[in-house]
């Protein structure tokens, strides 16, 4: 008799812990060919609210983190990807991506990580500043983490797409709640595996996997999260800002009407840092 | 040191209590036109809307001008105008745009008293703030971003940057002039065209300005001034020709025009309102403390929206600084702003001054201690004296809303953990002020408080090269420096 394989229940990482829906809802997932391959959570809102609660609270510690070990950290997932790539690889071809493409997809978001984890300790000296005022004062500009960041991942590259978002927000000290790819949601559960063991702080990353309509509401509205980067289309786009304007929260688009190349050397870089960050000016008089 | 005597408390020499001050008016003339049409396309034009309304002096009442309101097809005619300008003065190349920033700083230079005294008697701000504050620093914004205009990618390493476009922008009356430079001139640098629209109380010297704008040969369309109230203004924030809406002012217009915008696509900067907190701590250099808090709060009338307007002191300090606080207010001069003895001038307007009395009303009402020195009020004009109010708490009003007025509510705390906790309990985050003479503390709370500007030993200071604007519900984006230069640009 054939040995009958254990499949494994996928779940989301959120808090540094491995959760099902508090919905107890799931959606089927099927593999490319139409058969069955597993049951992914429908996280709600109120999964959703739990995760920005556990963003929130690893915030703090996570931001005074120094760069050098934030970069490590980084970099760390880049090498827990690196020796799963095949598994990875395996569950982007899952709906259909040719081995060739998996791989591709895969080799691009290491580089992507290695490419954050050196940036942690060099954005700063980019973008921050030490100002020549006239007066006889001491005044530097420093770049300092926004908090909680949305996240809602593009449809396509469902790693490549979800990890080039999420990076740059948390390279800075900034948490973040992601909803993954409805259509792919495999590759994110397979990565909330991958950062459980990088050395990341529970809580820094929270992924969600469910529909958008479920989530995009909440996003938009909550008080605690300050910024939402999101690859939405433009009603989308229209509901995110209307939410936003109650709290003055900060919106970060990627159009999904139009194709992104996420391979491409712009989809990453300091300037995608800096979409989450906030310029702090300090003053203090010259003088004996 | 002298001995404490805490029932006989140091005496003081009050000399406007034994002398009248002679009055020591400004008298350059300030050539206000009886009348102002809109600027549009280098020109000034009769609006279409064939209306105008009066901007009176909020010192004495009386009429200054008459102002044009713009109606929705004067704001298309300057949109029109702007656009037009734009593939022109975008190519130009950035040295000759720079050039006429360069022109544009001098040419207000040399006018400086002139704008000072017009600002002062539209506006009603103190003449010594307006000439020695808003003006000068209204040219350095000019002169500071025309080098910019040259070395954008000086500014994006690895990127080059666009400009944007036509530029709709919408500024408050707190700081007419300056807050008209620190929107026009970084658009301006990056090769933008620009539709402006000043407060509805304080027009005077944005129109003005435009005169400078033709004495400095700047192209036609480059800058165009429509001038009116709130619907001429959400008739800006629309305009499907705009790429990009900066405000300055509320927070409750900042959400407005964020939901208005939504979906199209429009880069928004907002720089909206605060509620700082100064926070004094014990070992502060207590006299240099209360200078700053009383410049922190009682600058340009309190109408400040980084105004230091909640006062944090530690325990131990807080009936010293009470006691200094209200000794230093009985020797403010409250009065005619073009007196050059004047230290609080009048608030710009009935309608502010109203809310000003609301909110002092409610901060009575819910048990906090009122304290504000005798001092003879002008007959005509709207004036507040300087206020405090000590035993105040979290919860109340004027410890919440801001009041933008000459009112201060004093809070105190133990531990610096307890000052970071009540400093960041508001929606607000634009501004925030520390005074202790520990230089770890001070980066300690730089570190923890969530505010865009952080003023250690000092306060409500600016400058061009410095950026300015908030975290949380005071808005996002910059304004001065090089984070400043690049909201008004797109990173290619």
């Amino acid at each position: 008799m054939t040995r009958l394989p254990i499949t494994k229940t996928p779940k989301c990482y959120v808090g540094g812990a491995f959760i099902r829906s508090e919905s107890g809802r799931v959606y089927a997932h099927n593999d490319s060919a139409g058969a069955f391959a597993c049951n992914i959570p429908l996280c709600t809102r109120k999964d959703l609210r739990n995760a920005v609660e556990t963003a929130a609270k690893a915030g703090p510690g996570w931001s005074k983190r120094s760069a050098y070990n934030r970069g490590q950290i980084l970099y760390r997932i880049a090498e827990m990807l690196e020796s799963r790539a095949g598994e990875m690889s395996a569950a982007l071809a899952l709906t259909g991506a040719s081995p060739t493409t998996a791989a591709r997809e895969v080799r691009a978001s290491i580089d992507r990580a290695v490419h954050y984890a050196g940036w942690t300790d060099k954005y700063e000296s980019l973008l921050g500043s030490v100002n020549p005022v006239s007066t006889p004062h001491f005044n530097f500009t420093v770049m300092e983490p926004m908090g909680v960041i949305g996240i809602l991942a593009p449809e396509e590259a469902p790693l490549l797409g979800l990890l080039s978002m999420v990076l740059p927000a948390i390279a800075s000290g900034n948490t973040a709640i992601a909803l993954a790819s409805h259509s792919q949601p495999y590759p994110s559960i397979l990565l909330g595996e991958i950062l459980a063991v990088s050395d990341l702080p529970g809580g820094v990353v929270n992924l969600l996997t469910g529909k958008r309509a479920d989530i995009l509401p909440t996003m938009a509205t909550h008080a605690h999260l300050r910024a939402v980067y999101a690859a939405a289309d433009k009603t989308e786009r229209t509901e995110i800002q209307r939410g936003a304007a109650e709290h003055v929260k900060r919106t970060v688009f990627i159009h999904s009407e139009t194709p992104c190349d996420w391979f491409e050397e712009k989809a990453q870089g300091p300037y995608q840092i800096r979409h989450f960050l906030e310029a702090k000016t300090t003053w203090h008089p010259i003088g004996a | 040191m002298p001995a404490k005597r805490p029932n006989n408390p140091a005496r003081e020499l009050l000399f406007g209590d034994l002398w009248e001050y002679d009055p020591a008016p400004e008298t350059a003339p300030a050539h206000i036109a009886p009348q102002y049409g809109l600027f549009i396309n280098g020109k000034f034009t009769a609006p279409k809307s064939k209306k105008f309304f009066d901007s009176i002096s909020p010192g004495n009442e009386k009429k200054v001008s008459e102002i044009a309101l713009a109606n929705g097809a004067d704001v298309d005619a300057a949109f029109a105008a702007a656009s037009a300008a734009f593939p022109k003065w975008s190519k130009t190349p950035g040295a000759e745009r720079g050039k006429y920033l360069f022109r544009i700083a001098r040419l207000l230079q040399d006018r400086a008293r002139e704008f000072a005294v017009a600002e002062s008697i539209d506006g009603g701000k103190p003449i010594r703030e307006s000439r020695d504050f808003d003006v000068p620093v209204s040219a350095a914004h000019f002169f500071y971003h025309a080098g910019w205009a040259d070395k954008l990618d000086y500014a994006a390493p690895g990127r080059t940057l666009a400009p944007l476009g036509v530029v709709g922008q919408i500024i408050p009356w707190n700081f007419p002039l300056l807050m008209l430079a620190w929107k026009i001139a970084p658009a301006l640098a990056c090769g933008n065209t620009v539709v402006l629209k000043p407060a509805e109380t304080t027009s005077v010297t944005a129109m003005k300005f435009c005169s400078i704008l033709q004495d400095a040969g700047l192209p036609p369309g480059v800058v165009n001034i429509v001038t009116g109230a709130g619907d001429t203004g959400t008739n800006i924030v629309q305009h499907p020709a705009a790429a990009k809406i900066a405000f300055t002012g509320s927070t409750a217009i900042g959400k407005f025009i964020q939901r208005t915008l939504a979906g199209s696509g429009k880069k928004i900067t907002l720089e909206l309102g605060g509620k700082a907190a100064n926070i004094v701590f014990e070992d502060a250099p207590i006299d240099q403390a209360v200078e700053g808090i009383v410049n922190g709060i009682f600058f340009n009338q309190g109408h400040v929206c980084c105004a230091g307007s909640r006062l944090l002191v530690q325990e131990g300090i807080a009936d010293e600084v009470l006691r200094k606080l209200k000794m230093r207010i009985r020797h403010l001069r409250v009065g005619d702003p073009l007196d050059k003895n004047t230290d609080i001038g009048a608030i710009n307007s009935r309608k502010q001054l109203e809310k000003i009395q609301e909110l002092v009303k409610s901060g009575v009402s819910e048990g906090a201690e009122i304290h504000q020195p005798a001092c003879r009020l002008p007959k005509r004009g709207f004036y507040f004296a300087p206020t405090l109010f000590s035993n105040v708490s979290l919860s109340h009003r004027i410890a919440r809303e801001e009041i933008f007025g000459p009112v201060l509510s004093i809070l105190t705390f133990r531990t610096p953990e307890e000052a970071v906790e009540k400093a960041n309990n508001t929606p607000y985050g634009l501004s925030a002020g520390v005074w202790t003479d520990k230089g770890s503390r001070i980066l300690k709370m730089s570190t923890e408080l969530k505010a865009g500007v952080v003023w250690a030993n000092t306060y409500n200071k600016f400058d061009p090269a410095s950026p300015f604007g908030g975290y949380k519900e005071s808005g996002f984006g910059r304004e001065g420096g090089k984070q400043g230069l690049l909201d008004y640009a797109q990173i290619a």
